[in-house]
């Protein structure tokens, strides 16, 4: 293969892996912000107590979760269909990828609003503060390092799982990879991909890792 | 100002076997531009007790009447307002660590919805009667313990409260930067006139600036009153103590482990004197020795200051015969000293 071709393959494929993580990380992050805070903040005695809905939103989003992503994407394909009128093609991976990334994240974003000091909530709670004040102005506003990170983590699992979505023709560069590598004996594709692949994610974590270290005013030294 | 009527708190339902009496029939009186402390072990109730005032806890049984409002009677909005009137401090500062000094300080303002340059015009003053106008840009990792806790206190007086609880708020200082916050508070109740309700288990905080004082144990109190009163006359055994830790009035290990407590023949009486008021500024300790020969030993003692008055505490040795003993017993009338017997020892 020519360099030409190749250098056009992979910024093609790159191309659709970035459309793919970028819209179903934005759309999942959004979606599962709100589920994250509902899980951290709705068990009993704490701010909008509803222990039954916190259960089942929790189990749900366990079986999401462990639910294989390979299957996840064949399982949904009626879901997909309705939503995109189509199940192949980049749009439609776009519809599983958003599916896992949405309790993914969730779980990420409940770790980190329960790991605001419990003494926060008690002070703002003494100043008057309404549960929604308490949300915006304290959690949200302390728990930003970490899920600036959790952002990051789930940008980093969604550059793997789109490498699975070849299989319903989400193309992107874990497809390049397995047809051009794997099927045609192509290794300096492969390298080529995994290559392309490992940049990218360093710059996402690099970038990820920067701007929480921005956020986080815990450890500044005097 | 605050009125507790007997107060109870129960965790845990009423069928549950692990059930726990934080709280147990407290009536408390709060003065109004006071200083009031209480004081008490861990686990005693103090914490409990705090929280009732604004709210964060809910009585069992019993009101807890806050200016004249009965908090337990107010909805959530009703419990808000209340609870942007009553400032309070923390152990541990509980400041945001992602925002500011001044960020901090305005927390309060904007949750009562206070417009920008309102919130402007007010926080530069608080951190200037604070003592930190210079650190408005620093980070809460930025500064000390002691700043921390400044911090705490201007942004528990931002929306001008007529009453400040402080929640163990030295506990985590050491002792200079304690007297520093202390100082401060003190200042803060004569300047703007607020009542000032603290929980503790130092002795020192207590003697040093509250003119009241409740003593709490097992969820009861025990003993209240003007601090002076109640640590001079304390009857109560947790106030003992308390107190004896504090008043520097235990006694050595090696009298404590071979006193007596019946006279045995040759043996020596162990008096503890205590001097306040207008005993304190008599020199009746060498009076004491001349009515009794020389035979008199010092074991301990130690002079305090206890809100603002001078209290001393002397532990005394002399022979235990009669006729000494009731020497003493007139001294100690005739000059109005209170004392109280110890023991014996050989």
């Amino acid at each position: 293969m020519s360099l030409d071709m190749l250098i056009g393959l992979l910024t093609k494929s790159l191309g659709q892996t970035l459309q793919m993580v970028v819209i179903a990380g934005l759309i999942g992050s959004l979606i599962g912000l709100p589920i994250g805070i509902f899980l951290a903040t709705s068990g009993k005695g704490e701010l909008f107590p509803a222990p039954i809905a916190n259960r089942i939103l929790g189990a749900i989003v366990n079986a999401t979760r462990s639910t294989p992503f390979i299957i996840l994407v064949v399982a949904i394909i009626p879901f997909t269909r309705f939503v995109t009128g189509t199940s192949i093609g980049t749009y439609a991976a776009i519809v599983p990828l958003t599916i896992a990334t949405i309790p993914f994240f969730a779980r990420l974003v409940e770790a980190a609003i329960r790991e605001v000091d419990k003494g926060l909530i008690e002070a703002a709670r003494a100043m008057g503060a309404t549960p929604m004040q308490i949300v915006f102005k304290v959690l949200l506003a302390e728990a930003r390092p970490s899920i600036t990170l959790a952002i990051t983590m789930t940008l980093v699992s969604l550059i793997g799982y789109s490498a699975m979505v070849g299989a319903v023709g989400g193309g992107g560069l874990g497809d390049l990879g397995i047809r051009y590598g794997y099927q045609r004996f192509m290794p300096e594709v492969m390298l080529a991909v995994v290559v392309v692949l490992i940049v990218l994610v360093q710059i996402v974590q690099s970038a990820g890792d920067a701007l929480a270290r921005r956020f986080d005013k815990r450890n500044r030294k005097t | 100002m605050v009125d507790f009527q007997s107060v109870s708190k129960r965790f845990g339902s009423s069928r549950d076997e692990n059930q726990f009496t934080a709280l147990d029939g407290v009536d408390l009186s709060v003065a109004r531009g006071a200083i009031t402390g209480i004081i008490g072990r861990s686990g005693a109730g103090k914490s409990t007790l705090i929280r009732l005032v604004n709210g964060l806890e809910k009585a069992t049984s019993g009101r807890v009447v806050v200016d004249g409002v009965e908090v337990g009677s107010l909805s959530e909005t009703g419990l808000r307002d209340l609870r942007r009137q009553v400032g309070m401090i923390f152990q541990h500062f509980n400041l945001l660590s992602s925002r500011t000094a001044f960020d901090n300080v305005a927390l309060p303002l904007e949750i009562a919805g206070v417009d920008r340059n309102e919130i402007r015009a007010k926080v530069g003053p608080l951190l200037d009667l604070v003592g930190l106008g210079d650190k408005a840009d620093r980070y809460p990792s930025e500064l000390s313990g002691g700043q921390k806790q400044r911090i705490g206190i201007a942004r528990a007086l931002a929306t001008s409260p007529k009453l400040l609880l402080s929640d163990e708020a030295t506990s985590a200082l050491d002792p200079e930067t304690t007297q520093s916050i202390l100082a401060l508070l003190k200042q803060i109740n004569a300047e703007l006139g607020l009542t000032v309700l603290l929980i503790t288990h130092e002795m020192e905080v207590v003697k040093t600036i509250a003119s009241h004082v409740a003593v709490i144990d097992r969820g009861k109190i025990v003993e209240q009153g003007r601090t002076f009163d109640v640590f001079t006359g304390a009857r109560h055994e947790t106030t003992r103590s308390l107190l004896s830790a504090s008043l520097g009035t235990q006694l050595p290990e090696w009298i404590r482990g071979s006193m007596k407590p019946q006279p045995g023949a040759g043996d020596r009486i162990l008096v503890r004197l205590i001097f306040f008021g207008d005993t304190a500024f008599q020199p009746l300790t060498g009076r004491l020795v001349a009515e009794l020969g020389a035979d008199v030993n010092i074991l301990a003692g130690s002079i305090e200051e206890i809100a603002g008055e001078p209290y001393g505490s002397l532990v005394v040795a002399y022979p235990a015969e009669p006729a000494v003993v009731e020497r003493a017993n007139r001294f100690y009338a005739e000059s109005g000293l209170s004392t109280e017997v110890l023991g014996y020892v050989a």
